[in-house]
């Protein structure tokens, strides 16, 4: 096990390398010119050849690399071409709310997902199945932003339940924090149980006909017992892998819903970054995304092996 | 239930009661997250309309577009045109304390002048020095006549900052800025809020009602005003013209309006287009495009009428606009017959950059199909901000949809654009006659004489159509009932001096 975890946390500095390589170069294909967005409507030459002089974006790339990533090491991602704030203060200011966005999204999509595809999967055939099918189809099918929009319509405006949008940290007013992103975390956590329950039900199909279940049956066992304590743990293995990738997946996939209930969070960071230029905050974003995203992956390793001792090697 | 709804009621007027005698909140949705709040380096329309809550200026406008004297008292050009001797407001105090006088005022301009990566430079560039008088008077010293200065002081070049906290904070002082406005800065959280509280001493403290402005930027404008009719905004900007019904059907609602001191045009590529195509040859051709389109059309079907629509830098109500030269009717014949005269067979291919959005994309095809029936084949190429801007300084592209958002003084929506060499001439258009009469336009004070020079501008760009105008946009504010006093000027900034919330 610690021989497993030294051997993947190694390989992930190579990987947070490659991935700041790769953000540094790709960002410099993008078309149009960072000075030239920042000076918005005043667009003087002089004043923009000073910004691009004062931004070292006259430099070679690979000059400029080598600043950017001499400061990270240090724990300096540089500040924002926009408005001057420090990047590590951007990001400090948006990750607590991506996470707490994404964690109850994650929460809201497990508490509907796996039961859902458990019953389905038991029930197969029946009435309850297809309407756990019905229910996923309509969570991948229905576009976030309609959904998001449809739900401030009626909670917000024709019943006044739940502020439309904006967002309060927990430490300040929780529930206040949690009335206003139920929501968006709705929204988000929808779309992913319709894929978590197809993979429950499928998984746990496969294990229902597999021998040992028989064998359990034959035991005499009860059918509860059966089900959630023999079947569930073995289905549940490659659903926590998904659920993982999906949590990752928000840290910078949940701009739509970000947008439209004006949540301050890391995609729209991000997207509001890259179409303005802000090349210092994309980089930090990215590779703070990238490490999130990497760490969960570890975690979801590790969880693996807790669940299936198989793998304990 | 009953005696459930009966307590629920009590409760909430319990609580407006409450809040009736608590802090009076003012919360203001924005379309875009502003940029920098220092007024030396911001350059977005929207960092303008949080400004204008904070950070006083030497002058102001007026609904009908007067300067009138804001952190000054009044002023006065010398007879060569070659000073402006500005006698400032006496008691006015800075959020940190700090007394405005000449010494501030001095610094303050010469902060936008001399600041590294300043963006008010090129508006002061006419500026020579800054001379202090006596202790409540300064003298701008020119290098020569500019008659649109006192234009320019009337918006980010004219804001005063505390010189004691612009020296401490240097670049940073924008992400705590210290002006002489009604609020002081409080608090921002980016993308989420800018939270400012009631200056106490303020000068014109008498008419501040309001205790706190919370600005709140939400990007979709569904979703600001739905925001706006639940209670959660008392005001909104940017609101979408196709809205406008929904608004004002709306009792708890208030619609504000104006006509924006911009427009909405097309720049022609002349001089830089590499593909040497029709339109950038013969002024025929571009005379023809010009009469394919039917502009009224445009706003009714697109803008629901709520437009105004234009043939020149300013909108036909500004007190510039030159009457002699009205919009000419669509004309598809007269459009072909000069497709005829420059000896092109239609249909001539235009490559029509157009910045991604709805205000843009819908007029573009419409444009489209009107220009289709006098013989042009407008190839619309939908394209992202940044990129646009990009290909159009470089001159990749023949037709170009663009904004402008308008400045005070007619010389900000001209000369930039149309000067030879200008920085934002993307079309590289070039006339000694019209730069003449830019460079006239600026050296003159007398109204009447600088009309008549724009009108020999007008003129040129009406026949050589470097710049096709179109429309001006309707500025549209909505808020609610409980928010009184609101008027909209044309600027479209929201000043918050006078209002109320009941």
């Amino acid at each position: 096990m610690l021989n497993f975890l030294a051997r993947r946390l190694v390989q992930i500095v190579p990987t947070l390398f490659f991935v700041s390589v790769l953000i540094f170069s790709l960002q410099q294909l993008l078309p149009g010119d960072p000075a030239l967005v920042m000076a918005g409507e005043e667009r003087d030459p002089a004043v923009i050849e000073q910004i691009r002089r004062q931004y070292r974006l006259d430099q070679p790339v690979p000059v400029q690399y080598a600043y950017w990533i001499k400061g990270v090491l240090s724990g300096d991602f540089g500040e924002s071409l926009r408005n001057k704030m420090p990047v590590r203060e951007l990001i400090a200011q948006k990750l607590p709310v991506t996470l707490q966005l994404g964690s109850m999204a994650i929460l809201i999509a497990l508490l509907i997902g796996i039961p859902a595809g458990i019953v389905a999967a038991v029930k197969k055939g029946s009435a309850w199945d297809y309407g756990a099918n019905l229910f996923a189809l309509w969570g991948i099918s229905t576009p976030n932003f309609w959904l998001g929009i449809m739900l401030i319509f009626l909670f917000s405006i024709e019943l006044g339940w739940l502020p439309a949008s904006g967002y309060v940290p927990l430490t300040e007013n929780w529930r206040a924090s949690l009335a206003v992103t139920i929501m968006p975390a709705f929204v988000l956590g929808n779309a992913i149980a319709a894929i978590l329950m197809r993979h429950t039900r499928s998984a746990m199909l496969q294990v229902l006909e597999s021998d040992y279940v028989r064998t359990a049956r034959a035991k005499g066992l009860l059918e509860r017992t059966v089900i959630l304590k023999h079947a569930m743990r073995n289905a549940l293995t490659p659903v926590i892998t998904l659920g993982a990738l999906e949590l990752g997946t928000l840290l910078s996939g949940a701009v739509l819903t970000e947008q439209i209930f004006s949540i301050p969070g890391f995609g729209k960071l991000i997207v509001d970054a890259v179409f303005n230029r802000d090349y210092a905050v994309v980089q930090g974003v990215v590779l703070v995304t990238a490490t999130v995203y990497i760490t969960l992956n570890l975690v979801a390793d590790i969880a693996y092996i807790l669940v299936n001792p198989r793998l304990r090697g | 239930m009953k005696m459930f709804r009966l307590a629920a009621t009590a409760a909430a007027v319990l609580v407006s009661i409450g809040a009736a005698q608590a802090q009076t909140t003012l919360r203001i949705g924005l379309a875009e997250d502003p940029d920098i709040l220092d007024p030396t380096m911001a350059r977005t329309y929207v960092g303008r309309i949080v400004f204008s809550s904070f950070c006083d200026k030497l002058f102001d406008i007026d609904e009908k577009l007067n300067i009138v004297p804001q952190l000054a008292l009044s002023s006065e050009t010398a007879d060569d045109g070659k000073a402006l001797v500005i006698k400032l407001r006496p008691g006015v105090k800075f959020h940190d304390g700090e007394p405005f006088d000449a010494e501030a005022a001095k610094f303050s301009l010469e902060r936008h002048l001399t600041f590294p990566g300043s963006f008010r430079k090129p508006e002061l560039a006419s500026v020579d020095h800054v001379e202090i008088v006596d202790p409540l008077t300064v003298k701008l010293v020119l290098k020569s006549p500019f008659s649109p200065l006192l234009a320019q002081l009337t918006d980010r070049a004219g804001m005063m900052m505390s010189p004691k906290a612009a020296k401490e904070a240097g670049d940073k002082f924008g992400l705590r800025p210290v002006c002489a406005g009604p609020y002081k800065f409080v608090e921002r959280v980016q993308q989420d809020r800018i939270v400012f509280e009631k200056f106490a001493d303020y000068w014109n403290k008498d008419n501040v009602f309001i205790d706190k402005i919370v600005f709140q930027p939400i990007v979709d404008a569904t979703v600001r005003l739905a925001n706006l009719k639940s209670g959660g905004l008392d005001l909104i900007e940017r609101v979408l013209a196709t809205d406008l019904k929904e608004v004002r059907a709306d009792s708890r609602l208030k619609v504000a309006t104006a006509i924006e001191l911009g427009y909405q045009g097309i720049t022609l590529n002349i001089g830089k287009d590499k593909a040497k195509g029709p339109l950038s040859q013969s002024a025929k051709v571009r005379q023809a495009l010009d009469l394919a389109i039917d502009r009224e059309a445009i706003n009714q079907v697109v803008f629901n009428g709520e437009f105004q629509v234009g043939n020149q830098w300013v909108n036909p109500n500004h007190p510039y606009y030159q009457k002699s030269l009205p919009i000419r009717p669509r004309n598809v014949e007269k459009a072909k017959a000069l497709l005829k005269e420059a000896g092109v067979t239609p249909p001539v291919s235009v490559d029509f950059l157009v910045p991604k959005g709805a205000e843009t994309e819908t007029p573009a095809q419409v444009i489209q199909s009107m220009a289709a029936e006098a013989g042009f084949d407008m190839k619309i190429r939908l394209t992202e901000f940044a990129t646009g801007l990009k290909q159009a300084e470089t001159g990749d592209y023949q037709a170009y949809m663009l904004a402008w958002s308008g400045r005070v003084d007619p010389d900000g929506n001209t000369f930039v654009f149309l000067h030879n060499g200008a920085p934002q001439n993307y079309g590289g258009w070039n006339n000694p006659q019209a730069d003449k009469a830019l460079e006239e336009a600026r050296l003159v004070t007398d109204p009447a004489k600088r009309k008549a020079s724009y009108e020999v501008l007008a003129k040129l760009v009406q026949e050589e159509e470097p710049l096709l105008y179109l429309y001006h946009r309707r500025i549209i504010i909505a808020h609610t009932t409980k928010l009184e006093g609101y008027r909209q000027m044309p600027d479209g900034l929201v000043r918050v001096v006078g209002l109320k919330l009941k």
